[in-house]
């Protein structure tokens, strides 16, 4: 019945743009309200309720995600574009509303939204069954997934941060879940920290933009960037980049990346939530929101996105590859992705950035949530207690690999389309360094992808217990999400279909993107060629690993690491010099290239970059970042012990401090006036 | 009558509200003083806007609005004492010190 009030109310102050989708985009107000109602019914009556409040989660993001296809299906067909706002209040010059924008960007982050929100919930109900605190967890799940459609749905700036801040809230209590151990709770504390640092660069940036610009709508303020208005010109590098810095937190873009690699400790399925859909999406989201500023105004702040983008998306990629932490190689690789997608946005590339974007969200929910069904089944994060659940787990294994694949950018998976596109838009810019970075990475991708697969999957188990395979509330996701992983890329096949382009393009001050007309062929064969020979530098250099399950630990001593390879080989070497004894000479020959020469290159290729990553890793995020960031907890810490001394409870001591400052000031005032 | 007379009497219940709020230690005594600082403030209220013929009489409304809040806050105040008074057996504000680091 409120809805329907307030759904009255939004009519009369509908600011119709065209094809406005008429009452079906009048009331997605459903698709925020549904999850936070939800959130707080669980809260109240979650505990009464058969499954515990995991019902009504599901049922609210079902509806979420029903209503967010009528909305993309109707956007398909006529494209809707419109504004919904409820005043709330008046401060001053600025209107204080509540309202929905339903455009191409929002509806297709609906849809994002809701549909790995579903599958991650229906996970969740089976993998935290019989834990403690599960109706509390899928009140703040639903919390979660709705703040982030209040963010995405804004069409002010105000209503964007009340979702920002929302979102980090949510995520705080979701990576502390398991409070009962120190470090969890630590983790959920840096995550808000961390986040907390980019947000003053985001509020700034509202400030001086709603300032500027006299009203705190986005459209307001997009008009007014298009319009290229002489008062904005002036303090739109400053905003760009105050509102970048925002994004730099949320997105976990370096140097604020460490809260990510650290919320790990939230149930798996908060992970796969977190890393895919919501939260880390809300950085490039903003970017892409407020894309036309960048581009009409701000250029150079677009160039500082575009370098932070670049520098992540190595450094995070490099940091992949010497992760023990199954979950740890997924979190350093979405890092990577980000840097993929905030680099598009800084090259200019909206609907590369967003397609990345798009597709990432299927394959890295898809592997989260395959690695959160090898955990529960071996009980560890550890990559050395897996091995060879291949033959346990089938369906986890198949769907894992797919997400692999599509993470890889291997053709035909959705990776390969979104990671393609933005490459080609790279080269298309002649930006020849970032490309050079987007193909070393992807190599880099595909090496570490390899590896985790190897040591997960194959060779023979390594733990103790019988792993089995999980039961089907937890690989039916996995098999929709497979499945998505697999096909989403056709949506926007360059030169074939333009169905991803058109969806995200339809929005008020549509940037000017340019949709490539056809392949890129060069960009396709070195991206094609970047992966694959990531996964064979992988495959030979863990692929006998992973079999022979001895030293496990070597690949974390570089120094070491080659000499133990020679040895492995030439147990090889000898073992087929006994089964082939009469191959010959010339045989013997070629295999000797092959190992010396070819194995030399490759293992040597394999080192370097192992080392690289153990070096950025150890001294530059663990010795510099979160040194630093620790220090400054400590001060703070050392200064409270200190101050609070002043706090002794006494009220008359307060009132006696309070008099006496009077006088000073008044005293003060009649002296030096 | 000069206004300077109603301020130098506003001055002094002031000036004698704050020696007590400082000084006395049963909390009911303190709050009686806040009452004196209290009405110290509606005197100049009420001076101030005779003195300057304001109309309509802006300074007697907030007279008012003081004695309105004045009353609301003396009755917060006395039960938190007669609660304090009941655990404690003392109203003595020294011994109140719980809200402490």
């Amino acid at each position: 019945m409120v809805g329907a009030l307030l759904s009255l109310v939004a009519q009369e102050r509908t600011a119709v743009v065209a094809g406005d989708g008429g009452a079906l985009a009048a009331g997605a107000w459903v698709i925020v309200v549904a999850p936070l109602v939800a959130a707080f019914a669980i809260v109240w009556f979650g505990k009464r309720m058969r499954w515990g409040g995991a019902e009504l989660a599901i049922g609210a993001i079902g509806l979420v995600l029903g209503y967010a296809s009528l909305l993309l299906i109707r956007h398909h067909q006529d494209g809707i574009v419109s504004e919904h706002q409820v005043q709330i209040a008046r401060v001053g010059r600025f209107d204080l509303e509540w309202g929905w924008v339903t455009d191409g960007l929002s509806i297709m982050m609906f849809f994002v939204i809701g549909l790995v929100s579903l599958a991650c919930f229906v996970y969740a109900a089976g993998y935290l069954k019989g834990e403690a605190r599960y109706t509390w967890f899928f009140a703040a799940f639903s919390l979660f997934a709705g703040a982030m459609l209040l963010l995405v749905s804004a069409p002010n700036l105000v209503q964007l941060l009340v979702g920002w801040e929302l979102v980090g809230v949510a995520s705080y209590l979701l990576i502390g879940h398991y409070w009962e151990q120190q470090e969890n709770s630590s983790a959920g504390i840096k995550a808000f920290i961390v986040n907390r640092v980019g947000d003053v660069g985001l509020v700034i940036g509202i400030a001086v933009l709603a300032w500027t610009v006299g009203s705190f709508r986005i459209s307001d303020i997009l008009a007014a960037a298009v319009d290229k208005d002489p008062a904005l010109a002036k303090v739109a590098v400053a905003a760009g980049i105050l509102l970048f810095i925002g994004a730099m937190g949320k997105s976990a873009q370096f140097p604020l990346h460490v809260w990510l690699p650290d919320a790990m400790a939230g149930p798996t399925p908060v992970s796969a939530l977190m890393h895919a859909a919501t939260m880390v999406t809300a950085g490039v989201y903003l970017l892409a929101r407020m894309f036309p500023l960048y581009r009409e105004l701000a250029q150079d702040a677009s160039d500082v996105v575009l370098v932070i983008g670049v520098i992540t998306l190595l450094i995070a990629g490099l940091l992949a590859l010497v992760q023990r932490d199954l979950k740890r190689v997924l979190a350093y690789s979405t890092v990577s992705q980000l840097g993929y997608m905030t680099a598009a946005m800084g090259a200019g590339a909206y609907t590369a950035g967003l397609f990345h974007l798009f597709t990432h969200a299927f394959f890295k929910s898809l592997l989260f949530l395959g690695a959160g069904s090898a955990i529960h089944a071996v009980h560890s994060n550890d990559l050395h207690q897996m091995g060879g659940l291949r033959k346990f787990m089938p369906t986890t294994f198949r769907t894992f690999v797919v997400g692999s694949l599509a993470l890889s950018g291997i053709p035909v998976f959705a990776g390969f389309f979104s990671k393609d596109e933005i490459l080609a838009a790279f080269n298309a810019e002649q930006l020849r360094v970032a490309l050079a970075v987007g193909l070393l990475a992807a190599f880099i991708t595909a090496f570490y992808m390899t590896r985790a697969v190897l040591l997960a999957f194959f060779g023979t188990y390594r733990s103790h217990g019988h792993p089995q395979e999980s039961p089907r509330i937890l690989t039916n996701p996995l098999l929709l999400l497979a499945g998505l992983a697999t096909v989403v890329g056709f949506l926007n096949i360059p030169g074939v279909t333009s169905t991803f382009a058109d969806w995200v393009g339809t929005r008020r001050f549509s940037p000017l993107d340019h949709h490539a007309e056809g392949f890129d062929w060069p960009v396709v064969l070195a991206g094609v060629g970047a992966g694959l020979a990531g996964i064979i530098c992988g495959y030979w250099l863990y692929a006998r690993d992973a079999a022979t399950q001895a030293d496990r630990d070597r690949f974390r001593i570089p120094l070491l690491w080659p000499l133990l390879e020679r040895k492995y080989y030439l147990d090889d070497l000898y073992a087929a010099g006994i089964v082939n004894p009469i191959k010959g000479p010339i045989a013997r020959g070629v295999e000797w290239v092959n190992g010396y020469v070819i194995d030399g290159v490759v293992n040597a290729t394999g080192m370097l970059t192992q080392r690289l990553g153990d070096l950025v890793y150890r001294r530059l995020d663990q010795g510099g970042i979160d040194r630093g960031i620790n220090g400054i907890s400590v001060g703070t810490g050392l200064l409270g012990g200190v101050l609070r001394f002043l706090q002794g409870g006494k009220v008359q001591q307060y009132a006696t401090g309070l008099f006496a400052g009077v006088l000073v000031l008044v005293t003060s005032v009649l002296v030096f006036r | 009558m000069t206004v300077s007379q109603f301020l130098i009497l506003a001055a002094a219940l002031f000036s004698i509200g704050v020696y007590g709020v400082l000084v006395r230690r049963n909390a009911v005594l303190v709050l009686l003083s806040v009452e004196l600082m209290l009405a110290g403030v509606n005197i100049n209220l009420v001076a101030f806007q005779r003195y300057m013929n304001d109309s309509p009489a802006t300074g007697q409304m907030f007279a008012l609005f003081v004695i309105t809040v004045a009353a609301a806050e003396v009755g917060i105040g006395l039960a938190i004492v007669l609660l304090i008074f009941r655990n404690k057996a003392s109203a003595n504000l020294d011994e109140l010190d719980l809200m402490r680091w």
